[in-house]
């Protein structure tokens, strides 16, 4: 007895000392924190006052000022930007695979894949202790989607364009549905794109020349010009051996975009009859063994790409012509030029990227000299249509080139399908954002994915799981 | 005098337990840091509603039980501890067989086999592998135009490819066969160890009495090794009932087909869309009650079994 006493004392004692020993073990790094926090706010200090001075001082200056940070940290979800600002920025210099270098300034990218929301997780995290951290480890720039920029433009951690010192004038050019996208609940504008989005039907011309007998964008287009004669004219490729898309999940964003309601109103969410409706085409289709029901992006959907894959259209904007569909791989489709555009059933935008300059940033000159030389300088975006053949957000510069002969779309097999995106980009309404978006609508396609594939037996259950994907994702929202 | 000569002998003693007190300090410490205060903060966070909505953040606000009402009211967590626990067991029952079956061969000395180190080897490998990795693996080779399809294709076994993961049970299968695949061999090993133990003269006394090969492992080898058996099966359910990974990689986070391969700590990653403090308590301080409960079934089964 005396021993367990002995036993149980001795190791209250262990324990009490090893808690003290904690407790002064969490002191210690607390005691060298001190310093670095108060250390922070001072490193701030200058940077806040350059963030305040630069617009006043030199709104025209075309070099950084050189009293700025001498890190430019941009924040990405993939290459596309990094690509775009090494081929066309004058003075990039490429130092290896996440830095650069303008002029003096180093550029850091903060590269982070989208899947499965990361890229968010980690912006969320550096835009929230924008304020602590050091100078050099601020983020500058960062790069935002259309399905989620309401998140990040309405809040104070994104930089109004007006104080960097751009003015209305300079972005008159620019499509207003670009603007839209970006503007806060305020009115206020906080970013700017270089691309606009509008999406046409991109056809297999060898595959229409033996189903339909010509690959004439105008006749295709008579026989897709509405869903009704989407699927008869699926059906004529069905017998074939034809898939007239690749997945349901391709036409997706049409009917998306075509929706009269948001996502959610007030903390609501609401299911537009459009979206009811791309479930119901979409089942037909399916059911009739017309397509497939994979997601995008995988091997499977990819097979399209190359004739073997035996897909007749996919849906999109200029880049995934440009960027996507394997146009430097031997024996695609694109390689030999092997696809041609045409409106489809709907207009519709996918996707696009805006830069935004996060509020704090050390280098306010500079991100405003990149905003200008990528978003609003005819030269540069000219370049951009030119070699990369992205559909820029400048009209002058669209309707030229749209107008211009000699403007030719290789992948499309030498079409030039300008007038068409052109045509596209006036007509996108982008009335119906909000911070939801990109979570509600992969919710739903999960969900109906299900139905469709025959998994749920009604629409009603497929949608009851929706509200339950959703409900688990944001506690804000009702049904 | 005697007296004086145990109280120096207790004094010694004291001494040297001493020491062990010491070395375990490290794991106390350790223990403390990362699991025992993480567990209170967890169930303290669980009263409250406490998340961002985009980059605002809501709360902490002392909520009472609601996290927990709202938890257990929504049928989905029963359903995902039903996944959770369909996919357990259906992964487990053939590893807990061809692991003793296994174990049983590698530790019968009459049976004699060769190249034992090798196959010990081989069979731990699959554990070595990263399960998402072996989860990209298996989505790859069993994807619709992946290499298992076009054998099946090119035998003529199939007409078209078998979309295996449009059906609820072909992908579940596909989970507990991989959940097979990277633990048996880490079960047949612990197994060996307990068998290995088991003094042999037990066995030749038995072969004296003329006892067949199945009487010695169900009246001999089973009843000694139950306590190893017990702690494998323990151990198994507390992983079984954290199973993430593989699902998780699997479905890409969606738990498709239908939720079924949604498991209950997938749910407790999605509330990290919105950051999600007081859910996410909730549902960790439900999980761990419920691993406590079962542990606690299992545990009393095998020891009442002792009793008799």
């Amino acid at each position: 007895m005396r021993k367990k006493i002995l036993g149980v004392l001795l190791s209250t004692t262990m324990v009490a000392g090893m808690l003290s020993a904690c407790g002064s073990a969490a002191e210690a790094p607390a005691a060298t924190e001190t310093p670095a926090a108060t250390e922070a706010p001072a490193a701030e200090a200058p940077a806040a006052d350059a963030a305040a001075e630069a617009p006043a001082a030199d709104a025209a200056a075309e070099t950084p000022a050189a009293d700025e940070g001498k890190v430019l940290n941009i924040s990405a979800w993939n290459e596309e930007f990094k690509s775009r600002l090494t081929d066309h920025y004058p003075g990039y210099e490429v130092v290896d695979g996440t830095t650069g270098k303008i002029g003096d300034v180093t550029v850091n990218w903060l590269i982070t894949p989208n899947e499965e929301n990361a890229y968010q997780n980690r912006l969320d995290e550096l835009l929230l202790a924008q304020d602590s951290a050091a100078a050099d480890d601020k983020v500058d720039l960062f790069l935002v989607e259309a399905d989620y920029a309401v998140k990040y433009t309405d809040t104070d951690y994104t930089m109004p364009i007006k104080d960097l010192g751009i003015t209305d004038d300079e972005l008159k050019d620019q499509y207003t549905y670009t603007q839209d996208v970006v503007t806060d609940s305020n009115g206020v504008l906080k970013g700017t794109s270089w691309q606009g989005c509008p999406g046409v039907m991109i056809y297999n011309r060898e595959i229409a020349k033996e189903v339909f007998g010509t690959d004439e964008p105008a006749e295709i287009q008579a026989k897709f010009s509405d869903w009704d004669k989407f699927f008869e004219s699926a059906g004529e490729l069905d017998k074939a051996g034809y898939d007239v898309i690749s997945s349901t999940a391709d036409t997706f964003r049409v009917y998306q975009n075509n929706a009269k309601l948001p996502w959610v109103n007030g903390t609501q969410i609401q299911v537009d009859d459009n979206l009811k409706k791309w479930v119901e085409d979409s089942k037909k289709l399916a059911d009739a063994g017309y397509c497939n029901t994979w997601g995008q992006w995988g091997e499977d959907w990819n097979k399209g790409f190359y004739p073997e894959g035996k897909v007749f259209a996919y849906f999109g904007p200029a880049w995934l012509i440009d960027f996507c569909m394997a146009a430097d791989v031997d024996g695609s489709v694109a390689h030999d030029g092997g696809w041609a555009a045409t409106e489809g059933p709907q207009g519709f935008y996918w996707g696009g990227t805006w830069i935004c300059a996060a509020a704090g940033t050390d280098n306010p000159s500079l991100v405003a000299d990149i905003m200008r030389k990528m978003t609003m300088d005819p030269a540069v975006m000219k370049d951009i249509v030119l070699k990369d053949n992205d559909f820029v957000n400048n009209r002058p510069v669209m309707e030229e080139l749209a107008n211009d002969p000699s403007y030719q779309n290789a992948v499309l097999g030498g079409q030039n399908p300008l007038k068409m995106f052109c045509a596209g980009a006036d007509n996108i309404d982008m009335a119906n954002l909000t911070a939801y978006d990109q979570g509600l609508l992969g919710d739903f396609q999960t969900a109906m994915g299900d139905y469709i594939n025959g998994n749920y037996a009604t629409y009603d259950e497929a949608l009851e799981q929706f509200y339950t994907l959703a409900l688990q994702r944001y506690p804000e929202l009702t049904r | 005098m005697d007296k004086n000569k145990s109280t120096k002998a207790n004094h010694n003693v004291v001494k040297f337990n001493r020491w062990g007190y010491i070395f375990l300090i490290p794991f106390f410490v350790t223990y403390i840091i990362f699991s025992l205060i993480p567990l209170f903060s967890t169930i303290y966070n669980s009263f409250f509603e406490n998340y961002r909505s985009g980059l605002k953040q809501i709360g902490p606000n002392f909520v009472g039980g609601a996290n927990y009402v709202n938890l257990l009211t929504t049928p989905e967590i029963w359903k995902y501890l039903g996944n959770t626990l369909i996919m357990w067991v259906g992964g487990f029952i053939p590893q807990i067989v061809i692991a003793l079956l296994l174990a049983y061969w590698f530790s019968d000395p009459s049976l004699r086999l060769k190249g034992q180190r090798f196959f010990k080897t081989v069979i731990y490998m699959p554990n070595l592998i990263m399960a998402s990795a072996f989860s990209m693996l298996f989505f790859a080779l069993f994807s619709d135009s992946g290499p298992v399809n076009q054998i099946l294709l090119s035998l003529g076994a199939i007409k078209e490819p078998f979309k295996f993961f449009q059906f609820v049970g072909a992908s579940r299968i596909l989970v507990m066969l991989m959940n097979f695949l990277m633990w048996f061999g880490n079960t047949t090993i612990l197994l060996m160890a307990g068998m290995l133990g088991i003094d042999s003269s037990l066995y030749e006394a038995a072969q004296v009495d003329g006892a067949t090969a199945s009487q010695v492992f169900f009246k001999i080898t089973m009843p000694i090794l139950r306590p190893i058996f017990i702690y494998v099966l323990i151990t198994s359910l507390i992983g079984g009932l954290q199973m993430f990974d593989v699902p998780q990689i699997l479905t890409n986070g969606r738990g498709n087909p239908m939720d079924a391969l949604t498991t209950v700590i997938m749910l407790l990653n999605r509330y990290l869309t919105s950051k999600d403090v007081g859910r996410g308590g909730a549902l960790s301080v439900f999980l761990f009650v419920v691993t406590g409960i079962l542990s606690l079934v299992v545990f009393r089964i095998n020891s009442s079994k002792e009793k008799n």
